[in-house]
């Protein structure tokens, strides 16, 4: 019989062989398990099987806080620094301004930039949106876009009548095909007329009402395509004509062959016609092109910018107005950062605020101390209470538990309220104080209406908040350890500061966090019993969310809200340890 | 499985020949309607929904107390492209922002609305009061002050809007607005600047520092209040001895609650209320709203209101209908902030001037309280 220890007499997965191949493993500084692949890999595979299964355990709550909790609040946040509205709604200006050199009023061509712009934000009603949101930046953009959308639509009327006077075809939607319609769309706009009648004769023939609806014809027009030579030939002309086209097909439900374009189409068709473009045509076409051309050195010039400064508005030749656009040009801006902190975003560079507009420094500064001063006197208050409760007998401290909790159950606001009836200086404190003498009656204590009134009310609110974690730590700390520092000559002051308050620390910390991090976004208590110095960043945050309707700087100012409790949080973390922290 | 064929398409025809026949007349059968509930959701209650629910039985409209954040919400609902809102009721200024965000629906006044009995169209009997082409004014209400009549160390009686400032004659606190509306004009007003040249000097820089400087003296006995039921409540607990707030709540504090203080119409800041339909709102329920806002705008209706509170109708033609108190008995028209006796000195809010000056004073405001 061999030996079975010998080496090399059995080959395969033995205890023996794994041994050996460890210590070979060993040698060559690779372990192996039993059946020769390396340890390390054969771990790993057994350990994903665990870690898979244990991340599809939690994967619905993943997913349920990813898509209802994170997602929204990056979206919001996102909105901070997103500024497309302005290179969407004026893409040709934005383009134009690059040459501006941010004096006085850009060059004529901008200004015909401009006026292509606000004719196709106005027929999409878009300029009021970007007016008020220019508006935040500064005073008067929101109605200075408001007036001029009123006027846009005359820009252009005098070539208009021009062109018409030279030749009536100009006002006719036929010519305006000819001269920028593919064939392939005419084509299949007839094909459609032709559809759309035939199922009309046949749907009037219908003897039911259900035959009838079944043979409604629904189909939209064919979307417009251009001719290439138009844009080759009129590029101006041409980008307009397709939003012309488009915006009548889609947003009037019109077709761009019975209608009568903008009169900015014949503003852009004299800028081309006078640049000498306009070749390529054919037949008719090309005879009236020409035509045109050789008239329209004859047209009266008619200057947009001047039109723009002197009939519509005169801000238009403001260097405040068009430098606010071109800062404001770029899809993403800083523009909501600097101003949350008392800056703001100018063609020039950054500026600071005037001074009376800065506030936002402020606010975040006394949002801080508040929450702060909260937290301490929820700790004076609360770290008493817990030490009473986690000492009396249980049937005692469970009562005295839901006095705590009683008002926690209570509605925020009947709470707010109720302080608003004890703190007043007809109220309850007040009138005490002047009955027992302490108070003068024409001298009473302003105790609400401004920070002394936020902080006694937010601390009551939020003071269940520092006593439960306390109550919770304090009821693990075994009692025998006070007794045993007492027993060795501790006094009682010695006993509680080196024995029982170091171990009541964690409790400290969860209370000081929660409490801390709540007040910090509380807006409801401070609005309503804050009067004007008690208020936190989240009124004002709250304020732009649904009345300035300025979401992008609510944004930016919650950004910052966040990172600074981000920020914290991990002071926090080196200076007392996360680990330190306990909920019980 | 033949008979079932038959039996179903037999059953799409009905229900497509239904849908035929009813044809534009579609309707929805529910509406949802917001408002400012209280005491003013309750008179539209009364005076438009429940006689439009008795003649259209079969339709059931919820309220939805969400005016105050209508703004913000409707913009909510336009990005997540749901709206489930069909009518709101908003301040005109809150119609011109929707209206330049494009959140609610541009409407042809006189083609929507009835005209009068006397056959002026909509449009020319609303007048003015259409500050936006999306705003369909229902009601004109004013902020006014209201002081206390048993106040102490008073000398004589508050006759203008002045007595605000006047410590000596009217020791005592004051509430004003937590906003610059209105407060800025009173400041000017009786830092002696000419009613018709007060936007003008509020445009400039030293204007606006002038109406800061005299606010100024105001500043350290003044409550500042942000809901309209601040002022009646602190009035009835002698908090303050006088204080702006909507006339309407004034006069629930007075005739209503029966309280020792009186109304100082003197410069009241007139502002309008009314309606807006949400852009994007389906054919059916469009034709629904659509059908009500008629009703619910003619000459009669509007007067109707006034029966349960005390806020002037839009129409011109609503005026001469104006009726007794509901509950009280007592006649309307001299509790109207649009009477003749109480509109002798009045304001009508700015709303061009405000909708473009709003953030920057607000933001000078702010700063200039927390100093």
């Amino acid at each position: 019989m061999a030996n079975a220890t010998d080496p090399d007499s059995y080959t395969g997965a033995t205890p023996d062989n794994a041994i050996r191949d460890a210590d070979r493993a060993e040698k060559t500084g690779q372990m192996l398990a039993a059946d020769g692949t390396p340890l390390k890999t054969s771990l790993a595979r057994s350990l994903r099987a665990q870690k898979l299964r244990a991340l599809m355990l939690i994967a619905p709550l993943l997913i349920f806080i990813l898509v209802t909790f994170i997602a929204p609040i990056a979206d919001m946040l996102f909105r901070s620094v997103e500024n497309q509205i302005v290179s969407e709604t004026l893409p040709r200006t934005v383009q134009a301004l690059d040459s501006w050199d941010g004096e006085g009023a850009p060059d004529e061509e901008t200004f015909r930039a401009l006026a292509a712009d606000l004719t196709i934000a106005t027929e999409l009603k878009n300029h009021t949106r970007l007016g008020s949101r220019l508006n935040y930046e500064t005073t008067g953009i929101s109605s200075l876009f408001r007036q001029t959308g009123r006027d846009v639509d005359e820009i252009g009327e005098g070539y208009m009548e021009q062109f018409i006077e030279l030749d009536e075809a100009w006002e006719d939607p036929a010519t305006w095909m000819t001269l920028m319609a593919a064939d392939s769309w005419i084509e299949n706009r007839a094909q459609w007329a032709s559809d759309k009648a035939e199922a009309e004769a046949a749907q009037d023939a219908a003897t039911t009402a259900a035959e009838a609806i079944a043979l409604e014809f629904t189909d939209p027009e064919p979307p417009f395509r251009l001719n290439d030579i138009a844009s080759d030939a009129l590029p101006r002309t041409a980008s307009i004509f397709r939003q012309f086209a488009r915006i009548t097909q889609t947003e009037n439900e019109d077709s761009p062959a019975e209608e009568e374009p903008w009169a900015i189409i014949y503003q852009a068709l004299y800028e081309d016609l006078s640049a000498g473009r306009g070749d390529g045509y054919e037949g008719q076409a090309a005879t009236l092109i020409d035509e045109a051309r050789s008239a329209v050195v004859g047209f009266e010039d008619q200057s947009i910018k001047d039109y723009f400064i002197n009939e519509i508005d005169e801000d238009w030749g403001s260097t405040e107005v068009w430098g606010t656009i071109k800062a404001f040009s770029s899809p993403y801006t800083a523009g909501y950062f600097l101003a949350s902190a008392d800056l703001q975003l100018t063609a020039q560079g950054i500026e600071k605020q005037p001074e009376d507009q800065q506030i936002y420094a402020l606010l975040f500064k006394r949002t801080m101390f508040m929450s702060l001063t909260i937290m301490f006197s929820c700790i004076l208050l609360g770290y008493p209470i817990a030490f009473l409760l986690s000492n009396l007998p249980m049937r005692t401290s469970n009562m005295l538990l839901i006095l705590v909790l009683l008002p926690f159950w209570t509605s925020l606001l009947v709470r707010t309220s109720a302080w608003k009836v004890l703190l007043q200086q007809q109220g309850v404190i007040n009138d005490i104080l002047v009955w027992i003498g302490l108070v003068a009656d024409n001298d009473r204590l302003q105790l609400i209406n401004n920070q002394t009134g936020t902080i006694i009310a937010m601390t009551h609110i939020l003071l269940p908040f520092m006593i439960l974690p306390l109550y919770s730590v304090m009821k693990t700390i075994p009692p025998y350890y006070v007794r045993a520092a007492k027993s060795l000559g501790a006094t009682n002051w010695t006993a509680f500061w080196r024995v029982y308050f170091p171990q009541s620390v964690p409790g400290i910390g969860a209370g000081s966090i929660l409490v801390f991090i709540l007040s910090i976004g509380y807006y409801i208590t401070p609005e309503l019993v804050g009067g004007t110095t008690g208020t936190f960043i989240s009124n004002r945050i709250a304020y732009h969310i649904s009345s300035s309707l300025n979401w992008g700087l609510a944004a930016a100012l919650g950004s910052i809200l966040l990172a600074l409790v981000l920020v914290l949080y991990y002071l926090y973390d080196r200076i007392v340890g996360i680990d330190n922290v306990s909920l019980g | 499985m033949k008979t079932k064929t038959i039996l179903m398409s037999t059953g799409i025809a009905c229900a497509a020949g239904v849908v035929f026949a009813a044809g534009h007349e579609q309707m929805a059968d529910e509406m949802t309607v917001v408002s400012w509930g209280g005491a003013y959701q309750a008179s539209q209650d009364n005076a438009y929904v429940k006689p439009y629910v008795e003649n259209n039985p079969d339709v059931s409209v919820t309220w939805d107390e969400s005016s105050a954040e209508a703004v913000a919400k409707l913009r909510a609902m336009n990005e997540a492209g749901n709206i489930t809102w069909d009518l709101v009721d908003v301040v005109a200024s809150d119609a011109i922002r929707l209206c330049d965000e494009g959140l609610a629906m541009e409407v042809d006044h006189d083609e929507l609305l009835a005209a009068a009995p006397d056959g002026t169209p909509a449009s020319e009997d609303f007048g003015d009061l259409i500050v936006s082409d999306c705003f369909i004014p229902q009601i004109v209400y004013s902020t006014t002050v209201g002081y206390r009549t048993d106040a102490e160390g008073w000398n004589g009686t508050p006759e203008t809007i002045c007595a605000l400032w006047d410590q000596e004659n009217f020791p005592g606190q004051r509430s004003l607005e937590k906003r610059p509306i209105g407060n800025l004009e009173w400041a000017l007003l009786c830092d002696g600047v000419a009613k018709e040249d007060i936007y003008d000097v509020l445009e400039t820089e030293e204007g606006q520092d002038q109406a800061f400087a005299k606010l100024d003296e105001l500043k350290d006995n003044t409550v500042w209040w942000t809901a309209g039921a601040d002022t009646p409540q602190l009035l009835a607990d002698g908090e303050v001895v006088m204080g702006s707030t909507y006339n309407g709540r004034l006069f629930s504090l007075i005739a209503e609650q029966d309280q020792p203080v009186e109304m100082l119409w003197d410069a009241q800041v007139f502002d309008l209320d009314g309606w807006i339909i949400p852009a994007g709102l389906s054919d059916e329920k469009l034709a629904r709203v659509k059908d009500f806002l008629t009703f619910a705008t003619d000459t009669q209706r509007l007067a109707d209101q006034s029966k349960y509170i005390s806020y002037g109708p839009a129409r011109a033609s609503s005026a001469p209908l104006v009726d007794k108190h509901a509950e009280l008995g007592i006649d309307m028209a001299p509790h109207m902030p649009t009477d003749p006796a109480n509109a002798t000195n009045t304001f009508l809010y700015n709303y061009e001037w405000w909708a473009d000056y709003r953030d920057d004073l607000d933001a000078k405001f702010q700063s200039w309280l927390a100093q």
